[in-house]
């Protein structure tokens, strides 16, 4: 593999590091979709890349997915049914910046400790990309934790499936990566199908997850 | 292509799902479900006599053979008893033709899923399955459209898809590890070959992999401290899909973890899986224990015995062995047909009581005689008493554990006797004393109830030799 395939591969997955550091800290729903937009673009950007640098054409259709689903049709779904339900802009925080921007920075250095011990006898490519996935899947789950707001934890589990993705086609030559992402990307239309159609918040009167808590299991 | 019973398990709920959803009206569709599953359960049978070679994408073993078995042979008797459970939810107004039309599609499509993920011989195709599983069971919880049910769904939803997006994680880095050793492309993924060449993967990249495996799929099993999405799941979705997630969709969680179990098991270097399933196990089984006495609702309750037997199960297999492999296999077979016994009788409970609280059942025994002495032997099955067949196989799992590890075996015991207590301590309250709160005649359907039971009771009193070799012989595969 030559010097600059490497290079381009190691910055776009680096970016997307970069991108979920910038997620973890909007507190404005808007912001935060703009910001998720961004990841998705960055991700078919290194989706792409892989498909060329590895002679994998269908790895673009992956792309083609995280670029028009994922960078389009969601944000633009989401900010609508924002929008429609007058779900209120601001993100309620479990913990504040700086708290979640260190536990952030501590993830990153996990999984850079965990993936570059285990995998050193891998190739150098896959195993850098493959530490950086999991930064970005931890990442993902500190979101889902910090935020209080149903939306915002959905965006939260969209960046952690974006790490997946990019996990996924790290891993030179692993089948069912298409049918993989096509799974996912259904998943993820459920559930923002569901957030509109389940009204959550006709039904809750609000998006924040803990009032959705309120019954935990003893009615009375 | 040629049709073989491996196709018939996979292709008949797959065509009855859109035969459903295409059909308008209640009591063709009901029955048609019933038929679908029952010519499911026949396919499934043919697979004990003949069987096809595994392919790259599916497989047919000992070993899921018994889960194939066990899943249709449940389907097709919980889709009996949804025939009555859904016509009186019809009557009552609590669900209407297009949600019941919906219904049963979705419980055809959920059968589809699970077979297909016990016959997967890839790790990719396995995992989408189990997707697809989640998926339609999350449709299934929110059916009622209630608040809480809305609210189950969505919990289990979120809960659900952290869980497999973990798995698929774990699964990722099997291929990985078998990359360099199979080479790239399709047959690193099928397990087949996974399992063949183990040996020389790289230790250290299974044990990752099987960390994210274990929270992944520990999750949609329920084990705790993952378990949170599963009692308000149970206790909200129809109770026809309370008794599948209960006795079925569990197992095919455990099975997915089986296969990496083994993966695991074929390289010397990696880490024993054991004692990680051993410790959740162990968790799952004393806190769902004490999670017992303060339930109000009867679905709860039933619900987190669920989460302890999962981790009665897990630990049997953790433990390993010949012995405790064979005790988990009994386990889980028994406790599958049990509990879903129990929520046929609590799905007729609660709708001739209108509630599903506690407080407002009292002496069923009195007002229900065939209900709630059903009940009353499917609890004393659950809870483990003699002669039925949940005593024999926690007997083998306790002896076995006394023989290996006295220490693991006292937390147990000690477990099994709290959680024993509490289900007395609630069914004392809902099946005898005075009769109290509203109720209604019951339009039930026994035979499913019963005939989950005499099993149940028949397996504890005599296992016939050609079970119990076979179960013998599956326990030897997993090591």
């Amino acid at each position: 593999m030559s010097r600059i395939d490497f290079d381009m591969a190691h910055l776009l997955a680096g970016l997307l590091v970069l991108i979920s550091f910038l997620e973890l800290y909007q507190d404005r729903l808007y912001a935060l979709l703009n910001v998720y937009a961004l990841h998705a673009l960055t991700l078919a950007a290194s989706v792409a890349w892989q498909a060329m640098v590895q002679d994998a054409p269908h790895l673009y259709v992956t792309a083609a997915i995280a670029l028009v689903f994922k960078a389009i049709v969601i944000p633009v779904a989401l900010h609508r049914i924002i929008v429609r339900l007058g779900i209120h802009r601001e993100i309620e925080k479990v913990v504040g910046v700086g708290s979640a921007m260190l536990a952030g920075m501590g993830l990153v250095a996990l999984s850079m400790v965990v993936m570059l011990r285990v995998t050193s006898g891998a190739d150098p490519l896959a195993r850098e990309d493959l530490a950086f996935a999991l930064s970005v899947v931890l990442l993902g789950l500190l979101m889902m934790v910090t935020r209080r707001n149903a939306v915002g934890q959905v965006v939260g589990f969209m960046s952690l499936e974006n790490g997946l993705v990019l996990a996924a086609t790290g891993a030179k030559g692993m089948p069912l990566v298409v049918e993989i992402s096509v799974a996912f990307s259904i998943l993820i239309a459920f559930i923002v199908i569901g957030i509109f159609l389940f009204r959550i918040r006709e039904r809750f009167d609000t998006v924040d997850v803990q009032v959705l808590d309120h019954f935990r299991g003893e009615r009375r | 292509m040629t049709f073989d019973a491996l196709t018939g398990v996979l292709l008949i709920p797959a065509v009855a799902a859109a035969l459903l959803a295409a059909l308008p009206g209640y009591r063709l569709t009901a029955r048609l479900n019933v038929a679908a599953t029952a010519l499911t359960l026949v396919c499934a049978l043919s697979l004990f006599v003949r069987r096809p070679q595994p392919g790259a994408y599916l497989i047919v073993d000992d070993l899921n053979a018994t889960f194939i078995m066990l899943t249709t042979f449940v389907g097709f008797s919980t889709s009996v008893f949804s025939l009555s459970y859904i016509g009186h939810e019809l009557e009552t107004g609590r669900l209407t033709l297009p949600f019941v039309r919906f219904y049963h599609a979705m419980y055809q499509v959920l059968m589809f899923a699970m077979n297909l993920a016990l016959v997967a011989n890839n790790i990719g195709l396995m995992w989408v399955a189990i997707e697809l599983a989640t998926l339609t069971t999350v449709l299934m919880v929110g059916i009622y459209r209630t608040h809480e049910a809305l609210e189950a769904a969505w919990k289990y939803f979120i809960l659900g898809s952290v869980g497999i997006a973990l798995a698929l994680f774990g699964t990722i880095l099997v291929y990985m590890a078998a990359r360099p050793v199979v080479g790239e492309g399709l047959d690193a993924m099928v397990w087949t070959v996974l399992v063949r060449r183990a040996g020389e993967f790289d230790p250290a990249l299974l044990d990752l992999a099987f960390v994210f495996l274990l929270l992944g799929y520990g999750t949609k099993v329920g084990l705790a401290p993952l378990h949170a999405w599963l009692p308000d799941a149970h206790a909200e979705g129809p109770t026809p899909i309370s008794a599948v997630l209960s006795g079925l969709l569990l197992n095919v969680a455990l099975y997915a973890l089986l296969r990496f179990k083994m993966l695991l098991a074929a390289n010397a270097g990696a880490l024993a899986p054991g004692p990680l399933m051993v410790t959740l196990g162990l968790i799952s089984l004393v806190f769902a224990a004490f999670m017992l006495y303060r339930r109000r609702d009867i679905k709860r309750l039933f619900a987190y015995s669920s989460i302890e037997h999962m981790g009665i199960i897990t630990f049997a297999f953790g433990m390993g062995g010949p012995l405790a492999n064979f005790a988990g296999l009994l386990h889980m077979t028994m406790h599958s047909l049990a509990k879903s016994a129990i929520f046929f009788a609590v799905g007729h409970v609660a709708q001739v009581k209108g509630t599903q609280r506690i407080a407002d059942m009292g002496g069923l025994t009195e007002t229900h005689p065939t209900l709630a002495w059903g009940l009353v032997l499917g609890v004393l099955a659950i809870a483990g008493l003699p002669p039925l067949g949940i005593f024999m196989s926690e007997f083998l799992v306790v002896s076995s554990t006394f023989a290996r590890a006295p220490a693991l075996a006292i937390v147990l015991v000690f477990g099994l006797l709290v959680g024993l207590a509490g289900l007395f301590l609630r069914l004392n309250s809902i099946a005898f004393g005075e009769p109290r709160g509203p109720s209604a005649k019951a339009q039930a359907s026994y035979i499913p109830m019963f005939a989950h039971l005499t099993l149940v009771l028949a397996a504890g009193i005599y296992m016939p030799p050609a079970l119990v070799a076979w179960f013998q012989n599956v326990a030897g595969l997993l090591g």
